[in-house]
């Protein structure tokens, strides 16, 4: 079966600094993947990589077995490719329902329509509605989004994401900054997720990661240092040389 | 168990009313407020007010249109242009040359002319140009402004230059109507055009397009990351500012009845910006605010005869200086335009009142 993602070979400098380098990953439909390496280690410079804001200069990226190396973000988010960011990118001064309706109304195709009123389009609503529901964001649906809490913010960054309809799911550290108190209301939404999409999640907490994945891969200087599953992972030497001095979870 | 039944149902019943409102919310949000028949009532009823005044106040409503145009692309996709006077130009020519070395002499369908003209230039320039942001952008449309009004320059045989084209002839509106002395005619053309363009704007504005636009203007990043064009969208918002804009050129021709290459001044650019932030960017009616009280104000201080230590200050040179202490205060004070601190004071009334 053709994986859902999968990057060959992935190069990326900045000048003369390598950020990324020959960086193979996997992503079968489904998958559970966690992203875990040091801070500065690029791994949201992959990220920005995958959604084409970034350009390698080497290697490749294919989608459900077709190259989406040279196409431009737009154009891969229509394929199916969502992020959430590590630092909240949300339309502050817009309502919560806004937020999500803007990435409905792009999905459907109903965002370039200027000869009707978009409280018109019922379609779109009802479906940023049904998505805010899930998220029990319902009752702040039409409150701004900069009034919220900053837990209910990393809620509306993974709402908007989800109202893509994904097949390939990047989150970017989705509990960042979220008091511990909350941070379960986005882990269990996290384990929620649809099995149909494949996931690839970016977390520093190793708890987390060790609970949501079933496959690791450690990214280190811009490299692979290894991958595994959770077990061979906790296990590695190198691993733990690379985590020194940083909480790491011994069994 | 029952209790978890009650407690299920009301969860359920929570939910479906929060249903309810969100979608009452997004249905209302274009509908007509009461209040918005305000300005269209108060210029109607200055023409029965000021009859004597009727040339300026078409005056005032092509720049309200003009305005109007601005906020498009500066208060609702957040494109700042310092060379809006390109449009306003281009259409101002159009309507003249058509007269003038063409011999069309009618004037709706010159207007539709000039907002053609203009929408090809908007396009054109639009494509090129709004791949920057902040202040590249604001010294690349400045100087399209000023390449267009070089040109005029260069082509005066065409154009007639800084001096102008005076004395064009234009059929009777609708065949019927002849401009007159006091401007009532101009008045009311004015009125109706910037009414038809006012609902067209206002239409596009609370579309799903009108939407992007304020993602765009929030955060141009997860507008890439949604998947949305952003290039396609932000020039296509500015070729229809383009187009308006160019309409209210055009009108400016017509009712004045000639045109000079001070149309694409650095002036006209920058006063009609500061008239939007004055009346409030993004909110419609805050360019009918801020152009109205900036020409009343010009035209006010300019006959002012004041006298400041001996000195006498009379003269039009000293309206700026009236415009320009607005203009601070304005944004010291009313960061959202005079329209937002109305709002706000309503607002505060309504508080008060309700306990």
């Amino acid at each position: 079966m053709t994986a859902a993602l999968e990057i060959c070979e992935l190069n990326k400098n900045f000048g003369a600094l390598p950020v990324a380098r020959d960086i193979r990953l996997e992503l079968p439909k489904g998958a559970r993947h966690a992203l875990i390496g040091p801070n500065g280690a690029g791994k949201t410079t992959l990220v920005n990589l995958i959604t084409g804001v970034l350009r390698p200069s080497r290697g490749s990226i294919l989608l459900d077995g077709h190259d989406i190396t040279a196409l431009p973000q737009a154009a891969r988010t229509r394929r199916g490719i969502a992020r959430t960011f590590q630092i909240n990118q949300l339309f502050r001064g817009l309502t919560v329902l806004e937020n999500v309706y803007l990435a409905v109304a792009e999905r459907m195709g109903a965002a370039h329509r200027l000869w009707r009123p978009a409280g018109a389009e019922r379609e779109v609503i009802d479906q940023a509605l049904a998505q805010l529901e899930s998220l029990r964001l319902a009752d702040d649906a039409l409150r701004l989004v900069r009034e919220l809490p900053y837990g209910r913010q990393r809620l509306v960054e993974i709402a908007i994401a989800l109202a893509q309809h994904p097949r390939v799911l990047l989150l970017d550290e989705p509990a960042a900054g979220v008091p511990s108190s909350e941070s379960h209301l986005i882990l269990d939404v996290i384990a929620g997720l649809d099995s149909d999409i494949a996931v690839l999640i970016i977390e520093h907490d190793m708890d987390v990661v060790f609970r949501f994945a079933s496959r690791i891969t450690v990214l280190v200087a811009g490299a692979v240092l290894t991958e595994g599953t959770p077990h061979e992972i906790r296990a590695d030497a190198r691993v733990r040389a690379v985590y020194l001095g940083e909480e790491f979870p011994h069994e | 168990m029952a209790a978890t039944d009650t407690s299920a149902a009301a969860a359920a019943h929570a939910l479906a009313d929060a249903r309810t409102r969100a979608v009452d919310f997004m249905a209302r949000r274009h509908h007509f407020g009461v209040a918005e028949a305000l300005p269209w009532l108060l210029a109607i009823a200055a023409f029965f007010l000021f009859p004597d005044r009727m040339a300026f106040g078409s005056q005032v409503l092509l720049m309200v249109l003009f305005a109007l145009s601005l906020d498009l692309i500066l208060g609702f996709a957040g494109i700042v242009s310092l060379g809006h006077a390109a449009f306003f130009g281009l259409g101002a020519y159009t309507a003249a040359l058509l007269t003038l070395r063409g011999g069309w002499e009618e004037q709706i369908s010159g207007l539709f002319a000039a907002a053609a003209v203009a929408a090809v230039a908007g396009a054109a320039t639009g494509w090129l140009l709004l791949r920057y942001r902040g202040l590249t952008l604001l010294v690349l449309t400045l100087s399209t402004a000023i390449m267009l009004q070089e040109l005029g320059n260069v082509l005066r045989d065409l154009t007639g230059g800084y001096d102008g084209l005076p004395g064009l002839i234009f059929k009777p509106l609708l065949g019927a109507f002849d401009y007159d002395l006091f401007g009532h005619v101009a008045y009311l053309y004015a009125l109706a055009v910037l009414f038809v363009l006012f609902m067209v704007v206002r239409m596009i504005v609370y579309s799903p397009f009108g939407q992007t636009l304020a993602g765009i203007r929030e955060n141009v990043a997860r507008m890439h990351a949604i998947g949305s064009p952003v290039h396609l969208r932000l020039v296509a918002v500015y070729t229809i500012a383009a187009a308006i804009a160019g309409v209210a050129g055009a009108l400016f021709t017509q009712t004045n009845q000639y045109v000079t290459l001070g149309v694409f001044d650095f002036d006209n650019s920058a006063g009609v910006m500061v008239m939007l932030i004055l009346g409030g960017t993004g909110r419609l009616y805050g360019a009918f605010v801020g152009a109205v009280i900036y020409m009343v104000l010009q035209d006010y201080i300019s006959k002012l005869k004041l006298t400041v230590w001996g000195l006498a200050v009379d003269g039009p040179q000293y309206w700026q200086f009236g415009v320009g202490l607005l203009l601070v205060l304005t944004v010291l004070f009313a960061r959202r335009g005079l329209l937002g601190l109305i709002e706000d004071a309503g607002r505060l009334v309504m508080r008060e009142r309700r306990p």
